[in-house]
């Protein structure tokens, strides 16, 4: 009985560790800060650098702020991660993506807007921030 | 959970990989007909692999859309070679998908 309960917990330990890992990766107070700065400075973002080498693809209006595609392109060498942001969305952050093994800096997604706002880039290269925004004019509120 | 839909096709040089999600990513700040909140529900960890090698690691908040839609890019992948996603949400569900990339 002791070595099937010990095999039970270590069945339970398995299952749950991804778990309990995945929750230490997920940056909870910066995807819960209320403020652009907030979210920035837990993500560890500092000295952001204005940049020309991200490309942001969104519209100039969106009809309906619940659907709004954002496509982002970085061409600063080295970059290893892009995170957008929704300057006046009651949480600011939206994603962090993080590329590895021959992943390219680039990614399109649909994102939620609240209302007319600055999509705000911040790309990651080495030790180096670099940022780049662009305003969406938000029709309909999607955030609801 | 396991409706996602993915498409990985090699064009030139580097692989594009789509995926939609099945999600309703609620923002926990959504009332439902009785003004009752409905709680939070969203999607916070997904990760790519190419051929079990990760290549993309996202953290999403609860700003990504309802059906997440992605769209990377891999570069050095073949026709053959499998891409898989796997998302976590806040409820700790979970899905998984693989593909094999195909010439556009």
């Amino acid at each position: 009985m002791q070595r099937r309960n010990f095999l039970l917990g270590v069945a339970a330990l398995i299952v749950l560790m991804p778990v309990r890992v995945l929750a230490a990766l997920w940056n909870k107070a910066a995807f819960e800060s209320v403020r652009l700065n907030d979210a920035s400075r837990k993500l560890e973002i500092n000295a952001e650098i204005p940049s020309a080498d991200i490309q942001i693809i969104a519209p100039d209006r969106a009809e309906n702020g619940a659907i709004v595609q954002v496509e982002v392109k970085s061409a600063i060498a080295d970059t290893e991660a892009i995170a957008i942001f929704v300057e006046k969305n009651p949480t600011p952050l939206i994603a962090n993506f993080i590329f590895s093994n021959g992943a390219e800096p680039y990614v399109v997604t649909r994102i939620k807007m609240a209302e007319t706002s600055d999509i705000k880039i911040v790309v990651k290269a080495g030790e180096r921030y670099f940022t780049a925004a662009k305003n969406v004019v938000v029709l309909e509120n999607g955030c609801g | 959970m396991d409706n996602m839909k993915m498409r990985a096709q090699l064009k030139g040089d580097v692989v594009e990989v789509k995926v939609l999600m099945s999600h309703p990513m609620e923002t926990g700040r959504r009332k439902d007909d009785f003004d009752r909140l409905i709680p939070a529900h969203f999607v916070q960890l997904l990760t790519a692999t190419l051929n079990g090698k990760t290549v993309l690691e996202a953290q999403w908040g609860t700003g990504i859309s309802k059906n997440p839609y992605l769209t990377f890019r891999l570069k050095g992948a073949k026709v053959g070679d499998i891409v898989a996603v796997t998302w976590h949400d806040n409820h700790g569900e979970t899905a998984t998908q693989d593909i094999a990339v195909t010439q556009a």
